[in-house]
């Protein structure tokens, strides 16, 4: 069509920095908000995708993360609550030549979303997901999420949730993601690292990012962002190496049969050679590590792991639907609207 | 006995049996050779709620109606002539379908011992004799026996030849009315091209079921019905789902926008799915959504992509994409909405008709949500006002909601084949790429046309990236905005700009009658051929009625008030309890009189122009 514009070919944006994907309008956050890093680590990345500013497309829901699209000098979408997945659905469908990005929250994704990510990632989209997970609602003014622990006090659970919180990438393994990874806002070096990785997998790519929210849940990701809590709590994820963490990786983590333990490699007992090897295209392992959920907010609990978890290669759903219609092509040609109008059975009245 | 030859001037048959009977495959046959002989038409299936009711039961019947006559035809008929029935329950479903004194041609093997107790007749009961005994003409013809007999030496299997049974039924039927065989034989031949032995099969039956009404003497008289004065053409038979499906094509053709289709399966709107799935070739992409919201949502993202985005829905699909259609409003994207009617709230009446969602396209949004609305009036209708409702929503970047319903989605007219030549070009808003890229002066994607349009300015395009959203826009700039006189502005905005499509829209022109007198019958959508048919009657009785049809719903006609106020009395037939009475007492302050009726099928011609009548002489 005349319509689409490929970018194939070498990109004209060699002199693009991160600045030049800032758009004019004054980034309305919180102080000290999570986002602004993440805001500053996606900017960091554009310039690296290689492509110019108007091939990529920024679709949001609603909520404070669903601001997103406006702060980038790119297309950019804010639908409505939950619905950036359908939208961008739509979008790369009919324009497989764009870089797609959803920006969205836990609330937003998970919640009156949840039918739409799913969805989205079993249909495997190229599109890249970012999902700013700060276990409350904060737009709205502090209610639980759907990622909120159980327990979690807040203003429409005052005696504390009683509902069960989502794991989210147990969620995207259910349903058949192709990628899925974890990272956090205050390792930003790590997060540039996710962000790569998931610009590069071709596929739905699920990022879940633990963002903070200074005001309503404030500190709720600390045993794993605190000096002193996160070598003992997060383990970061290297495909072909052993799952190690700790100081100095004093610690790994084992397989015995299906159950993940901890195992102290001072102690003589263990070497790296017994631990897990991470293998990222192993979905069965990936569903293993998703499990690796425990509450890190006391001792001697199984770490919180960070990284890609999965990335698999299948085909993706735009490249599915284009060959369909190269193939009817191929079969019946370009479709003749005379005969399609006319039919198989006419009659002529004459004059 | 000698067999009186009677001329007819319309005639209506409805086949009524087993939904296994092939009671559709018979009654499309019919109507296909009827269009051959030169007849105008129109039919309407009637088929079960259930998808496998258990066999013989009222439930499970599925019947079928044409109407067709040597004058033009606007319904496919409010009572028949002729019923034929293939079992017990067929005729317990379907005898108050029929006229007093009517035809009866029942296949007695269908009113054994056991199809009538599964009909739920008492085992003492006798509809036969109980339908002769009301004054109705029973013909009663064992169609198995004789389908059996027609096919001993034919060597296939009781099973298959049971399944001739139709054609036999259908080959009396064809003698009746002096049709000639040839279509239906050639039909035959085509569909099971693959198995030969089949097809002999069925046009033996069919010849056999022929000879037999000569032979036997079964009827008394033999009909013949002329043909109608129709506008010269090429004709075809179509429904308005299948009208929706090639006006699409149409656009996609024609306009080479690329279409894309967001959907989510719910009766009776599935077959506009069904039928641009296999248009893979003519520029149309489908989407199977997950939901109703998901499936506008991914039109909407198409639209914003540069495709003309389309989705496709009934009521309670509707419902759910308010919040999305009211983004649409927002982005000012262009956006095409068909709600193919069912009746009631709720799961409601799914497979019955209702003209009900027309406050809910006008009003059923969150905040001043303006979209345009158009509706369609036949089946054949469908493809004519499914282009126009494309071009609207192109040209002024605007959502436009399609209205239809279950009766013009399933019922089947003919549809004179339109000149692709005269079909509107569609002119897109696409903005071209800045030739300085993101160094060229600001873009403003609110900054309007003289039609208050914005331009479509998709991604890809150099030098136009900018950001769209639900939140209120700054006006020209886009911006969010939350001053209180850029809001005022920008509603008041939103609404102009869909009040300026009257200026781009046909007036309106009267149906019968003329532009001013004593009473105007004023309709729109399915309603149509009922409305003609009783204005038309009236008018025959020397009652001076005029009529007029709306197809542009919102804006109506720059014309309608002037019209509207040549009349003394204003008669609004609707399948709904007044809605668009409501509308049109709102606008012009006029004394407008409903006539509502909300019992699933369409208005008959029968009780609507008693009514005009009636309110004519008071």
């Amino acid at each position: 069509m005349s319509t689409q514009k490929t970018v194939n070919g070498s990109p004209t944006n060699g002199n693009l920095q991160a600045k030049d994907f800032a758009s004019d309008q004054e980034v309305r956050w919180c102080p000290g908000c999570g986002d602004y890093t993440i805001l500053k680590q996606v900017q960091n990345l554009m310039p690296k995708l290689g492509l110019d500013p108007e091939n990529i497309v920024f679709v949001a829901g609603i909520g404070c993360s669903s601001r997103f699209p406006y702060y980038m000098k790119t297309y950019g979408m804010h639908g409505i609550h939950g619905r950036a997945p359908a939208i961008a659905t739509g979008l790369k469908v009919a324009r497989p030549d764009l870089s797609v990005w959803v920006v969205t929250g836990d609330g937003d994704a998970l919640s009156i979303g949840g039918n739409h990510v799913i969805h989205m990632l079993r249909r495997n989209l190229d599109i890249n997901v970012l999902l700013f997970n700060n276990e409350i609602y904060g737009l709205t003014k502090g209610q639980y999420s759907p990622t909120s622990p159980r327990g979690q006090v807040t203003k429409t659970s005052p005696a504390g949730s009683v509902d069960s919180p989502f794991n989210p990438l147990a969620l995207a393994i259910g349903a058949n993601a192709s990628y899925v990874a974890r990272a956090m806002d205050r390792d930003p070096k790590h997060l540039q690292i996710m962000l790569e990785r998931s610009a590069q997998h071709k596929g739905t790519s699920f990022l879940e990012i633990y963002q903070n929210c200074i005001v309503f849940n404030d500190g709720a990701f600390s045993p794993y962002t605190d000096k002193t809590q996160r070598d003992n709590t997060s383990l970061y994820l290297e495909n072909g190496q052993p799952l190690l963490f700790g100081a100095d990786d004093a610690f790994g983590v084992r397989l015995d049969g299906c159950r993940p333990e901890i195992v102290d490699l001072r102690s003589g007992k263990w070497s790296k050679d017994d631990l897990w090897i991470h293998d990222e295209q192993d979905r069965n392992k990936a569903w293993l590590l998703t499990a690796l959920f425990d509450d890190n907010s006391s001792e001697g609990k199984l770490p919180r792991p960070f990284g890609v978890f999965l990335a698999e290669d299948r085909p993706t759903y735009e490249e599915l639907v284009k060959q369909q219609i190269a193939a009817a092509i191929e079969r019946k040609g370009e479709g003749d609207l005379e005969s399609l109008l006319t039919g198989e059975e006419t009659w002529t009245v004459k004059g | 006995m000698s067999i009186i030859e009677k001329q007819k001037k319309e005639v209506t048959i409805r086949f009524a049996g087993d939904s296994g009977d092939g009671i559709q495959l018979t009654g499309s046959q019919f109507t296909s050779t009827t269009a051959l002989s030169g007849n105008d038409l129109s039919t309407f299936p009637d088929y079960p709620a259930e998808i496998r009711a258990p066999a013989g039961t009222v439930a499970g019947v599925s019947g079928f109606q044409i109407h067709f006559g040597s004058k033009a035809i606007h319904t496919p008929g409010d009572m028949c002539d002729v019923l034929v029935v293939m079992n017990a329950a067929a005729l317990k479903a379907n005898l108050k379908f029929l006229k007093p004194g009517g035809i009866i041609i029942a296949n007695t093997d269908g009113f054994g011992k056991k199809d009538l107790s599964l009909a739920r007749f008492a085992p003492t009961d006798t509809p036969i004799k109980d339908a002769k005994r009301s004054g109705y003409i029973v013909i009663e013809i064992d169609v198995t026996k004789m389908t059996r007999e027609s096919l001993k030496d034919t060597g296939l299997p009781l099973k298959d030849v049971d399944r001739s049974k139709n054609m036999f039924v259908l080959g009396v039927l064809y003698w009746l009315y002096s049709r000639p065989l040839d279509p239906t034989i050639q039909f035959l031949t085509r569909k099971f091209a693959k198995k030969p032995e089949i097809a002999e099969a069925n046009i033996k039956a069919l010849n056999d079921g022929f000879t037999y009404a000569i032979a036997t003497e079964l009827f008394s008289e033999r009909y013949s019905v002329d043909a109608a004065p129709i506008e010269p053409g090429t004709y075809r038979n179509i429904t308005g789902n299948d009208a929706i499906v090639l006006g699409i094509a149409a656009v996609a053709k024609r306009s080479e926008i690329p279409v894309f289709l967001g959907s989510y399966p719910i009766t009776p709107a599935s077959e506009i799915l069904q039928g641009l799935s296999g248009l893979k070739n003519f520029g149309v992409t489908t989407f199977q959504a997950e939901d109703e919201i998901a499936a506008i949502a991914s039109a909407i993202g198409a639209s914003f992509g540069g495709s003309l985005g389309i989705t496709t829905s009934s009521g309670p699909g509707i419902a759910l994409k308010g919040e999305a259609i009211g983004l649409a409003t927002m982005l000012e994207l262009p956006l095409v909405i068909v709600n193919v009617q069912r009746a009631g709230p709720s799961t409601g009446l799914p497979t019955k008709t209702e003209q009900s969602d027309l406050l809910q396209a006008f009003y059923g949004r969150a905040g001043e949500a303006p979209v345009a609305i158009l509706s369609a009036s036949s089946p054949a209708d469908c493809f004519e006002v499914t282009y126009e409702a494309c071009r609207i929503a192109v040209e002024h970047m605007i959502p436009v909601m399609l209205l239809t319903d279950g009766y013009i989605a399933n019922g089947a007219e003919p549809w004179r084949l339109p000149k692709i030549g005269d079909l509107k070009p569609i002119d897109p808003r696409y903005e071209k790429d800045r030739e300085n890229g993101q160094d060229a002066t600001p873009f403003l994607p609110y900054k309007r046309d003289e039609n208050l349009v914005r331009p479509w300015a998709i991604p890809g395009t150099k030098g136009l990236a900018h950001r769209i959203g639900g939140l209120e826009k700054e006006h020209e700039t886009g911006n969010i905005s939350y001053d209180p006189d850029n809001h005022q502005k920008m509603t008041e905005m939103r609404e102009k700009k869909r009040d300026i499509i009257a200026n781009f829209i046909p007036d309106q022109e009267m149906d019968e009658g003329s532009e001013t007198g004593k009473l105007l019958v004023l309709g729109w959508g399915s309603t149509y051929g009922s409305i003609k048919s009783a204005v038309f009657e009236a008018r025959e009785e020397g009652l001076d009625v005029s009529s007029l049809h709306l197809r542009y719903l919102n804006p109506f006609p720059k014309n309608l008030e002037k019209l509207l106020n040549g009349f003394d009395k204003i008669l609004v037939p609707e399948i709904n309890r007044g809605q668009l009475s409501k509308i049109l007492r709102d606008r012009y302050l006029l004394p407008v009189e409903g006539f509502n009726r909300v019992r699933g099928v369409p208005l008959t011609v029968s009780e609507l122009k008693e009514k005009i009548v009636q309110m004519y002489n008071s």
